[in-house]
């Protein structure tokens, strides 16, 4: 077993793999219990799917480096949760919707940007589903800081959070600048979907925020417990998903995914029999 | 609101609010009035709240109580009017308390009984800053007033009704609430809870609360509350309980959704939709 765990490891792009799924994790996870909590996981998806013409501008002006991916993708990011506030806030038309004008609006642009370029299948599947193994030292270094910038903002911000997100009439009385940290809250989702491309890629993205999310809501009684198992639920499922694609050559993104999914099953019918025994 | 406005209101939120004006009235609304969409939902409003004073919003469904509510709270801003709190807009100040409607809350929210009090001292505290020991302290002593004491480590999904309302009104009193506004607080307790409640409401008004409570039964309204205001989209009437509670000018607020019962402590008036079959207002 140990041989087993520890094979791996002697190429370091295994070592840097695990180090990205365990970040991405943690990070997805933190933010993705919010994500959960105030029932934002359609705008999760659309955010993840709509930084892809940055990410295609990067690859188009980059010749192939990584780093402009890493700041076009935040910048199509940032711009899409601008638009999509800006378009529900002022117009009759409601928040989903609008979400799913900019959503498909914004793929659609990065699918046709890419689609200039020879290579665009391989190229597509890469930016869509991940590739882990493919991180570099670099790449590590600069989401490894903007991950860190998450989480400090995450518990830095925590009761103010956690006042938004159970109440926005108390928020409102207390006079936080509730539509300033519901913006920085949007800012640091979109954030963490960068950090996360290059590991889960857009289209699974979601899973990551959600799902681990979704599990520990069911087993943690109070809001900081629901966060630590939620880490940790996404970190063990990097970890299996990475080994299980690195034995069996099956696609990372979509294993760790599978992974976290397995786990909500097994968590959820748990739940489901000791409730009905109860 | 702009963010530009945001980052002002931010402004107020690191440093000091506004100071309470000596000798104004706690309340004092001015011709306000709330638009939307071109339909009236509050129509030039005007009245005076003293100190200490407990004032009952009655007014069939739709009437704006809710609405009303939350103008004074500084949630909404009206599209007309002025709302003087001490003698400054409700954006100025953190003393202002609101119990929202139960149903408006999510119960599943991981949360215990005390992380939803302690949110109360968030204004207090300020940016980066957690609670200290004293913040528990006040915690501790809301949680005693209300009676709930022993519920403190209860997950807010495992309380009843009359609890949940109790949980709000601490809350309320860690926030150091001066005035408190209830939504409907009532709605959906036996009779042995809302008597409850109103032995808490007196203990506020010993502490030198005023509040102001939205609710449905005119009965209530007139055992519980030195004063009644009867709302309409407008402003029916308002007064001490006898003057407003008239047979005439409850007809002028319900129209003929009201029915009247001679009883022993006088007259009791039955809002009838409910019994004719006919649909609820929305």
């Amino acid at each position: 077993m140990s041989q087993w765990l520890l094979a791996p490891l002697q190429y370091p792009f295994m070592v840097r793999g695990l180090i990205a799924v365990i970040m991405v994790g943690t990070v997805c996870a933190v933010v993705g219990t919010y994500v959960v909590l105030r029932g934002m996981a359609f705008f999760g998806d659309a955010l993840a799917h709509a930084i892809l013409p940055g990410v295609a501008v990067g690859y188009l002006l980059g010749n192939g480096a990584r780093e402009p991916l890493f700041w076009w993708a935040l910048i199509a990011s940032v711009v899409s949760a601008l638009g999509i506030g800006a378009i529900s806030r002022n117009t009759k038309i409601k928040e989903d919707t609008a979400i799913g004008i900019i959503f498909a609006g914004m793929f659609a642009l990065g699918i046709t940007l890419i689609s200039t370029v020879r290579s665009y299948s391989v190229d597509l599947s890469h930016f869509l589903f991940g590739d882990v193994l493919g991180v570099s030292g670099k790449d590590l270094w600069l989401s490894g800081s903007f991950s860190l910038l998450i989480l400090l903002s995450v518990f830095g911000f925590y009761k103010e959070f956690l006042v938004l997100s159970f109440d926005p009439i108390l928020a409102a009385t207390l006079r936080l600048p509730a539509k300033l940290l519901d913006f920085f809250l949007m800012i640091l989702i979109a954030l963490a979907i960068v950090v996360s491309l290059q590991t889960v890629g857009v289209a699974l993205m979601v899973a990551m925020l959600v799902t681990p999310a979704a599990t520990a809501y069911l087993i943690s009684p109070r809001l900081p417990r629901m966060i630590f198992v939620a880490a940790f639920i996404a970190s063990l499922s990097g970890l299996i998903g990475l080994y299980l694609s690195y034995y069996f050559s099956l696609a990372s993104g979509g294993v760790i995914v599978l992974t976290t999914t397995l786990i909500f099953l097994i968590v959820w019918a748990w739940r489901n029999v000791r409730w009905r025994k109860a | 609101m702009s963010l530009t406005e945001e980052l002002i209101k931010t402004r107020h939120w690191i440093s000091h609010r506004h100071p309470h004006a000596v000798g104004s009235p706690l309340l004092k609304v001015e011709h306000l009035s709330l638009r939307y969409d071109g339909f009236n939902a509050l129509e030039d409003i005007s009245f005076e709240i003293k100190h200490g004073e407990r004032v009952a919003i009655v007014g069939p469904n739709g009437a704006g109580k809710s609405t009303l509510l939350k103008i004074i709270a500084g949630v909404l801003k009206p599209s007309e009017g002025n709302i003087d709190i001490y003698g400054h807009e409700p954006s100025g100040h953190i003393c202002i308390g609101y119990v929202p409607q139960r149903n408006q809350v999510d119960w599943n929210f991981p949360v215990t009984v005390r992380d939803v009090v302690m949110m109360g001292r968030i204004g207090k505290l300020g940016l980066f800053h957690n609670p200290t020991r004293h913040d528990w302290e006040i915690v501790q002593q809301a949680l005693e007033t209300v009676g709930i004491t022993p519920l403190a480590h209860r997950l807010i999904h495992q309380l009843s009704g009359g609890q949940q309302q109790r949980m709000f009104i601490a809350r309320a009193l860690a926030q150091e609430a001066e005035l408190l506004l209830l939504d409907e607080p009532l709605t959906g307790l036996d009779l042995t809870t809302q008597e409850d409640i109103f032995r808490i409401l007196e203990i506020l008004q010993t502490k030198g609360v005023t509040v102001l409570l939205a609710l449905h039964d005119l009965k209530l309204a007139e055992e519980h509350f030195d004063k009644v205001l009867l709302l309409n989209v407008r402003l029916i009437a308002f007064g001490s309980p006898n003057q407003v509670l008239q047979p005439d000018i409850l007809l002028q607020a319900y129209g003929g959704h009201l029915h009247f019962v001679q009883s022993s402590q006088g007259i009791v008036a039955v809002e009838g939709s409910c019994c004719e079959g006919g649909e609820e207002h929305p």
